[in-house]
């Protein structure tokens, strides 16, 4: 895959932005960084879904579990270990349990795969639920607090490893092999590829950067419980912001999911009553034009110009 | 003992035996043509060889050993690679990096990249695609992705290659060059199992035929016996017209 010139102009590009959002909290009033840290959670959130989800074409609803297993291990370790600790060992619960879903539906695609992954979600929810009542003896948990400014740092820190990591999958052979599975996995399969293994390992992968995000965002929120932590609406915001964002080009995810939360937080301050009619009006407006997502303007821009 | 070799194999769904009792020895270097009306079993035996299906009685074996229910990935790095009755390629990935991730992923021993990519340019030289080497596969006509399909089977490395009606959908002129192609390959020491339709190519480059029909195998020869036999020519070809006079 030939990157040339475009791979240096987009590095330096990202380059200043990062650089722009670290020093974000010396120019911009305290209240910018905790918005900023919401609009960081939706693009780990989408990235990692589309990480796996983008080229295998597997439409995963399960990003809340994973999500929340790693909120729950920042509400039940936080206590007791260094806050760095406590986001690896989310991570690592997310990574595990994302390594077990994978294997126990080896055998589901499509339409019974996202099915599948919603029930869990749903599975999980109540699993928690009943264990906190039973067993915790309680309802939610409150989580130890980390200043704003740490939260910050350490979301924009897991942004830039998860578009890293990212990065270097989607150009190396595990790159090609994820979008073959996605284009025709029973081909795939046949041409020594071993579908499954390659499935259940970056899926897990994707999972460890869900609950990543999870171990430190608890910490923003502060009180969780069942609800919260396992929000099947976190189940279908990345998807919707990745589609919007478009999956075809790695940079989509990331557009989507800082387009749409910024149009959120932007709506919803201007228009209280009407917000999620705008929302949706918007979301369907840009996907009726452009299906492959934001990204496929990019693609007119340039036939447009005569350039292909 | 051949280097493929089939001994009663059956597959049924559900009530229906799609193949039923098959032997079949295929020596090293051999081409065999499988032939047989539509239905007759010939792209399910090629499944069940290639691993997407499950034998439901008899044993397949390669090079001696059993194969019969084994994943399909492990099928392909033993040896056995194999393309698809309608064209089963990577849409949106290019003509190169297909015949790469054959030659990657699909080798007995690990291939490195730098060498996978050596492998995939000289595949590609054979097949004749060099020049659309970046264009996506799905933008290309019928024939050129015959070859890619070809082209990245053969990127993995083959002892045995099952081609699944490839000369389906070509030109006159394109038979002529699968056909130059196909000796090619197994000039290069590759043992061919064909399912064809287009009775010319099967007569002009098969060294045997075996014949199924109802999934049953029907007979079993050269070519000139197959084109004379009463019960081929009532069930299949219709005609004596392949027979040499």
């Amino acid at each position: 895959m030939d990157y040339g010139k475009g791979l240096w102009t987009k590095s330096f590009f990202s380059s200043l932005l990062v650089l722009f959002l670290a020093t974000l909290p010396f120019y911009m009033p305290p209240y910018t960084p905790l918005a900023v840290t919401s609009i960081l959670m939706y693009v780990v959130l989408t990235v990692s879904w589309a990480m796996f989800c983008g080229p295998t074409r597997y439409m995963s609803l399960a990003t809340a579990t994973f999500f929340g297993v790693g909120m729950y291990t920042s509400a039940v370790l936080g206590e007791r270990l260094p806050f760095p600790v406590v986001v690896l060992c989310g991570s690592l619960g997310s990574f595990f349990i994302g390594l077990l879903t994978g294997y126990i539906c080896l055998r589901l695609r499509g339409f019974y795969f996202a099915i599948f992954t919603f029930g869990l979600n749903e599975l999980v929810r109540n699993f928690v639920l009943w264990w906190e009542g039973r067993v915790a003896h309680t309802v939610g948990r409150w989580v130890v607090l980390v200043d704003s400014l740490t939260i910050y740092y350490y979301m924009l820190a897991i942004v830039v490893l998860t578009v890293l990591v990212t990065f270097f999958i989607n150009r190396s052979k595990y790159g090609l092999i994820l979008l073959s599975i996605g284009e025709a996995e029973e081909a795939a399969s046949h041409i020594g590829i071993n579908v499954t293994r390659y499935r259940i390992v970056f899926f897990a992968l994707s999972c460890f950067f869900m609950g990543m995000a999870g171990a430190v965002m608890a910490t923003k929120w502060a009180y969780i419980d069942p609800r919260i932590a396992f929000n099947p609406v976190l189940n279908f915001t990345p998807v919707l912001m990745a589609l919007f964002g478009g999956v075809g080009k790695m940079y989509g995810p990331i557009v989507g999911a800082g387009i749409l939360t910024l149009a959120s937080e932007i709506l919803l301050s201007r228009f209280p009553y009407y917000y999620m009619l705008l929302y949706g009006s918007l979301f369907i407006v840009i996907i009726s034009f452009l299906p492959d997502g934001l990204v496929g303007l990019t693609g007119r821009w340039r036939r447009n110009r005569g350039t292909r | 003992m051949g280097i493929l070799e089939g001994e009663k194999v059956t597959k049924f769904f559900g009530g229906l035996a799609a193949v039923f009792d098959v032997d079949f020895d295929i020596d090293e270097g051999e081409i065999v043509g499988l032939i047989g009306p539509n239905g007759a079993g010939k792209t399910t035996l090629f499944n069940l060889i290639s691993g997407s299906l499950s034998t439901t009685g008899g044993e397949i074996r390669y090079q001696g050993k059993r194969i019969s229910n084994l994943k399909p990935h492990q099928i392909c790095r033993l040896g056995i690679a194999r393309t698809f009755q309608s064209v089963n390629l990577f849409g949106n990935i290019s003509v190169f990096d297909h015949v790469f991730l054959g030659s990657i992923c699909g080798t007995a021993s690990r291939t490195k990249a730098v060498d996978a990519r050596h492998k995939a340019a000289t595949i590609l030289e054979l097949v004749g695609l060099p020049a659309r080497k970046s264009e996506l596969a799905k933008n290309l006509p019928l024939g050129e992705q015959k070859r890619l399909e070809i082209g990245r089977a053969l990127a993995t490395e083959p002892r045995v290659l099952l081609l699944d009606e490839v000369m389906a959908g070509l030109t006159a002129t394109e038979l002529n060059s699968f056909t130059t192609l196909i000796r090619q390959i197994r000039s290069g020491g590759t043992t061919i199992l064909l399912v064809e339709h287009v009775m010319q190519a099967i007569m002009a480059i098969c060294d045997r035929i075996i014949v199924l029909h109802h999934g049953v195998k029907l007979a079993e020869g050269l070519p000139q016996e197959i084109a004379k036999n009463q019960k081929v020519i009532e069930v299949y070809l219709g005609t004596d017209a392949y027979a040499e006079r």
